[in-house]
């Protein structure tokens, strides 16, 4: 008759017992904390203190139509060279690319959630997708969260792309959630190498275009190849416009080491 | 003789309607009588009207005093800068949904910097609403809604009704004697879309005009005498609730205008107010249940 195995509650929704009685209805517990935090291994809990497995530079341009991001296509472990072909720069939606530099293994476990978030996105059936902004905003509170609990994401990721506008975005988000956005951005040793590159070509007046992006692009990533140890010469980039929004490459950079006969004394 | 009828009265009284004791209880037709009364309660609060063109978003509620000695009650209520809702029903039911919206949106715009798209915030508010039409230790919320928001879509209108029904509407309106400018916004609907923001204020203004009953139009020619609230939000235009000055400006132009477009309106029109809304009579009847009372011969 009654299926006893899924019973019910037989009080839902009610006063607990002695919420009425009690001082502050008995619920003065202190506010329960994230369960990493409260529940010890058998040897306490330690949370990470470095990156592992790392990606190195990831650069984005803004041009008057769009975004790119390049980033190599190299995945260290320390100095080692462990994994040279992982594409670092993703597609998100339509409208956002996600360049990813920092612990790898936490650019993927924030890339699933991202994903995630997309595929509800995509449930509501209402055509509104999330923006590179909207994107770059909920990173910051996510990544400041963790920083917070003492639990950070070791990650450095660049966030690009277009709104609905076909307006360009391009943004920086960190392990602490500091956030800025800009014509210009970088992480990783691109940081110090390819940032003044490019600031130093950007004119006064006016976004790059597309062609001056590009060229950047490819100078920066011979940059960054040559300079930066933990780099490939091979890189995708990621292109975004208001009517595209896809991965390109791998391409090589174009090495040319001739130079190398004349150095000595190392 | 006399007792079988007694115990006929009684037996009626008791089973005129055996199904709305309880929100969760079908009535054989199919019906939930209990969201239904709530649905009444939404004929019993003072018209609202609302109205979009290509970029705004506007909404006019009439605030009749519910006594000489009360100040009226507040019909509109803004959420956010992009969104704001006027209501028709139980304020106080209004007011823990508008607390809802209001920290939905305050905490989207602080995770994601943007403005909460309108069309996912009515369907998680219907949601909301479901839950209480199907459990046992719930009751359905007495009000309706109308929204009015602007996101990249463009502005919006929804209705919202206690059912946990919601509908993107061109034009709506709720609250009681609404019917007569339903009629109006159905008669002008096809010019809406192409009309100024002043324009489809005044449409507001006619619209919410011709639900009032005759006696009260004809009080020294009506618009200027109207107690009336308007909020218009829109492309780069935050949600505002217009100042007195603003409101009197757009009554006086509704009136100047008012005299070529009323004209035009039969009058055939204005003597149907009160045979059109007679069955939302202040009491409201409940549902009839055939079944109920079938077998009483």
């Amino acid at each position: 008759m009654m299926n006893n195995s899924c019973a019910q509650p037989m009080w839902l929704n009610g006063p607990s017992p002695g919420q009425f009685y009690n001082f502050m209805g008995g619920n003065n517990a202190p506010a329960q904390l994230p369960r990493e935090l409260t529940t010890a291994g058998p040897y306490g809990t330690k949370h990470s203190t470095a990156a592992i497995t790392t990606g190195s530079s990831v650069l984005g341009i803004r041009f008057d139509g769009g975004v790119l991001v390049a980033a190599d296509t190299l995945v260290s472990y320390g100095s080692l060279a462990r994994y040279q072909n992982i594409e670092r720069v993703f597609q998100i939606n339509n409208k956002i690319l996600l360049g990813g530099g920092g612990d790898f293994a936490d650019i993927q476990s924030i890339k699933r959630s991202i994903d995630q978030k997309m595929i509800e996105d995509q449930c509501c059936n209402d055509g509104v997708v999330m923006k590179p902004a909207e994107l770059s905003s909920w990173l910051t509170r996510v990544l400041y969260n963790r920083r917070c609990r003492m639990n950070p994401l070791y990650i450095d990721v660049v966030v690009g792309g277009v709104d609905e506008a076909g307006k360009p975005f391009l943004g920086n988000v960190d392990l602490r959630g500091r956030a800025y956005d800009d014509y210009v951005v970088a992480t990783g040793f691109g940081r110090h190498l390819a940032l003044p590159l490019v600031r130093e070509r950007k004119p006064k007046d006016r976004e790059f275009t597309f062609e001056e992006a590009t060229s950047l692009i490819r100078e920066s990533m011979k940059v960054l190849y040559y300079r930066d140890t933990r780099s490939l010469p091979q890189y995708t980039v990621g292109i975004c416009t208001a009517n595209d929004c896809s991965i390109k490459g791998p391409f090589k950079v174009e090495e040319n080491w001739t130079f190398a006969e004349g150095v000595s004394g190392y | 003789m006399i007792l079988r009828f007694v115990f006929h009265y009684i037996w009626l009284k008791m089973f005129r309607n055996q199904y709305d004791s309880d929100v969760t209880v079908w009535s054989p037709q199919g019906r939930l009588h209990q969201v239904e009364y709530a649905i009444a309660a939404v004929k019993l609060g003072t018209a609202t009207v609302g109205l979009k063109n290509n970029d705004y978003a506007v909404l006019v509620a009439l605030c009749k005093p519910p006594s000489e000695l009360s100040a009226s009650q507040r019909k509109l209520i803004p959420i956010d800068d992009h969104l704001g809702i006027s209501i028709a029903g139980i304020t106080a039911d209004a007011r823990v949904l508008s607390k809802y919206l209001r920290s939905e949106c305050l905490s989207y715009k602080h995770s994601y910097g943007s403005t909460y798209p309108v069309s996912r915030l009515i369907t998680n508010l219907g949601n909301k609403m479901q839950t209480t039409t199907q459990r046992y230790d719930r009751r359905p919320y007495g009000v309706g809604l109308l929204i009015a928001g602007y996101d990249e879509k463009g502005p919006h209108i929804y209705k919202v009704e206690p059912s946990a029904n919601f509908f993107n509407c061109k034009a709506m309106t709720i609250g009681s004697r609404s019917q007569s400018a339903r009629t109006y916004l159905e008669r002008h609907l096809s010019t809406f879309n192409g009309c100024s923001k002043d324009d489809i204020i005044c449409h507001g203004i006619h619209a919410i005009r011709s639900s009032l009953p005759n006696d009260e139009l004809n009080k020294d020619d009506g618009a200027s005498q109207l107690n009336i609230t308007i909020a218009i939000v829109g492309k780069d235009q935050p949600f505002k609730i217009l100042n007195n000055d603003e409101n009197t400006a757009y009554l006086e132009m509704a009136k100047e205008r008012g005299t070529s477009s009323m004209a035009s309106k039969p009058q055939k029109d204005d003597d149907n107010f009160s045979t059109e809304d007679q069955p939302e009579s202040s009491t409201p009847r409940d549902p009839q249940v055939a079944i109920g009372t079938m077998e009483i011969q």
